[in-house]
């Protein structure tokens, strides 16, 4: 096992695991925004991340959209797809003991993934439908950067700009705070629930679709079974994090990343284990601190 | 009135299929049709149906292709095994890509006593101590040397950065070849490890190019190995890579893009040379059919059936014991891939080829003889 102490491979590293973390807290938002409403865990979030990339992907190739068109329309689309898996799939099992929704959710992503075997075939396809200037490279003195990397933090930025803006100076906002407190209360007093978590969905998958296109962008190959990974790395993001806590969610994710670079890059011998590491932590953070880092108190939940 | 017509039409089906039962020989095909290396199992199919297409009869019967799809899944390749022998019936089995997935589902075969033969596993464990598991491709010892070799000799390399996939014992395997040829020849190594599946290799990468190597070698599969060479080149890295014949697959370029022009592999075929009179048949047909160059994956599988298919005609009975010995005593096969020659461990004796990808094609370079 050897130990590698370079400052450029260090430099290099760091720049890699916010590129990774960035595209994890993206995920992990979606987890955490409808656990933090409805106490659910949505097993189908990595399809959804799935989807979005084939809507791009297909809305480029099939319809020759332009490529800002393409994701836009791919990320109203997955948006439309959160939407109805709440409606058809969680809804009406809203009010059933909670372990009901959970194999309801495993259940709606094993549908995701056999739909799209059976409809996008399960062949792996090149993701190539970008102008090339996001695949160039930044090289400042020995490190070198794709771009890509600037991108995915700059929207993962702006993304989380307007999460806070729509949960905390939105009418909307606030009632997904209550909401997250107490269904029935919140009702009462006159929101719309169904709305509400309609919205929520619609965001969560949004963001799924946005984290999917730049994940494609990175690793130009979208196949039925890829957000599978990802999807379950971003649920270990939202429990370091603290699931249901949107600032948890971004550090996790950006904590998860830094952790399998930096053991990678420090131990390369240990490599193959990297998912080992992710669930090992996963482990370790439900033994000892189930709340994740960030404790939610009722005012930070979403 | 509805209940009595459903019962009329299931009668039918099962009769149907009764009376078509008698007079076919049925051959088991597992592969892996979805999933990681659903390319794989597209590529061996589609040299297996040309080859049934063209010999569609054995022993007066009709040979009937039942196909499973592994999903590119060890615990999955296992059950599709099973179920090809206990559902169906079948009195062999053709397939089984990656070799995991052999040895998973190889394991189910040799209790059953049924025989297993696959187009592409090159792992030796795939059929050490197996009865009925048999291969018409060369395994991994001599797959890792000719890559030694060629990195050595041709591409003058001094030191090589060695990526191993350690979920999958074909990588493990075929890495460990190379880095005992390689050293052995005054070689130096740095090894890297990956899992299959993963996409981000940044890091292993940002590792091994911190020492420099005159080449990387990538003993896994064409999704992880397109990838990597996408992402080294991004960090810099202009020279050659080497890998095994888990590379060769459309995709690989699709994905891989101008990243993995100046790649090489080890390889069974290449449609440009064909070592055989039936090589060249294979290759004409298969471009009337498909209208693109067979890989090798596809010539594979079209020897795949004609050995199985040739072991049924001289064990001249369709119980899997005697195909199995058949299969075991196939001597000097003319393939599309080369002359076959099965010996008694299971394993066929041939050369193997090195390609390149340039500008996007998959070039010839050179034949290698054992």
């Amino acid at each position: 096992m050897s130990v590698n102490l370079d400052m450029n491979v260090l430099i290099q590293n760091v720049f890699n695991a916010l590129s990774l973390g960035g595209l994890y807290a993206l995920i992990a938002v979606g987890y955490t925004m409808v656990y933090g409403i409805l106490r659910l865990i949505n097993f189908a979030h990595g399809d959804i991340f799935m989807m979005g990339t084939y809507f791009a992907f297909y809305a480029i190739t099939l319809l020759f959209l332009p490529w800002w068109l393409g994701f836009l329309c791919a990320i109203c689309l997955t948006g439309l797809l959160g939407y109805s898996i709440e409606k058809i799939a969680y809804r009406p099992l809203r009010n059933a003991p909670r372990i009901s929704s959970l194999i309801t959710a495993i259940g709606m992503s094993f549908f995701l993934e056999s739909f799209a075997v059976v409809v996008f075939g399960g062949i792996p396809k090149s993701f190539n439908v970008y102008p090339k200037i996001f695949s160039q490279v930044i090289i400042m003195g020995k490190t070198r950067i794709p771009i890509l990397t600037f991108i995915t933090i700059i929207v993962t930025a702006l993304l989380f700009l307007f999460l806070w803006w729509l949960l905390y100076k939105t009418k909307t906002g606030l009632a997904m705070r209550a909401i997250s407190v107490d269904i029935p209360t919140t009702s009462l007093m006159g929101a719309n629930v169904n709305k509400v978590i309609s919205v929520t969905f619609i965001v969560g998958s949004a963001f799924a679709a946005v984290a999917g296109i730049l994940w494609a962008m990175k690793y130009p190959q979208v196949q039925p079974y890829m957000g599978f990974t990802p999807g379950l790395k971003a649920f270990i993001a939202a429990v370091i994090g603290g699931i249901g806590s949107i600032q948890g969610a971004i550090v996790g994710g950006f904590l998860l990343g830094f952790l399998e670079i930096m053991i990678v890059g420090f131990l390369p011998s240990l490599a193959g284990y990297r998912d080992a590491f992710a669930y090992v932590t996963l482990v370790v953070i439900l033994m000892f601190r189930p709340t994740g880092i960030f404790k939610i108190y009722s005012e930070q939940k979403v | 009135m509805r209940k009595a017509y459903f019962i009329l039409l299931m009668a039918l089906v099962v009769f149907s299929t009764l009376s078509f039962s008698e007079g076919v020989v049925k051959i088991g095909v597992a592969l892996p049709m979805t999933g990681n290396i659903a390319s794989f199992g597209e590529m061996v199919y589609q040299g297996i149906e040309l080859a049934n297409k063209m010999f569609p009869d054995v022993l007066g019967m009709k040979v009937e292709l039942i196909l499973a799809d592994n999903r590119s899944d060890k615990t999955e390749a296992a059950n599709v095994v099973s179920r090809l022998i206990n559902l169906n019936g079948v009195v062999g089995i053709l397939g089984e890509v990656a070799s995991s997935n052999t040895l998973a589902g190889g394991a189910i075969a040799e209790k059953a006593r049924v025989p297993l033969l696959s187009p592409a596993s090159t792992n030796p464990l795939v059929t050490q101590g197996k009865q009925f598991v048999s291969r018409v491709c060369f395994t991994d010892p001599f797959q890792g040397h000719v890559a030694a070799v060629f990195a050595l000799k041709n591409l003058k390399a001094k030191t090589a950065a060695v990526f191993t996939d350690v979920a999958q014992d074909y990588s493990v395997g075929l890495s460990n070849f190379f880095v005992k040829d390689f050293t052995a020849g005054g070689g130096t190594v740095y090894k890297e490890y990956y899992q299959s599946g993963d996409q981000d290799f940044s890091a292993q990468l940002t590792d091994a190019l911190s020492h420099n190597p005159d080449v990387i070698y990538i003993s896994g599969y064409y999704p992880e190995i397109a990838l990597m060479a996408k992402q080294a080149r991004q960090l810099g890295y202009t020279g050659p890579f080497l890998t095994g014949d888990g590379a060769e697959a459309p995709e690989l370029i699709k994905i891989g893009g101008s990243a993995v022009n100046g790649l090489y592999y080890t390889s069974h075929f290449n449609a440009d040379h064909p070592a055989t009179k039936m090589g060249q048949e294979f290759v004409a047909k298969y471009e009337a059919i498909y209208h693109t160059t067979p890989s090798a994956l596809a010539a594979l599988g079209f020897d795949d059936y004609l050995v199985m298919l040739n072991a049924i005609e001289r064990a001249g009975s369709t119980d899997p014991v005697k195909i199995n010995e058949a299969i075991r005593s196939t001597k000097n096969f003319e393939g599309a891939t080369g002359y076959i020659t099965i010996d008694k461990d299971g394993n066929a004796i041939k050369s193997a080829v090195i390609n390149e990808v340039v500008n996007g094609q998959f070039t010839y370079v050179t034949t290698i003889n054992p």
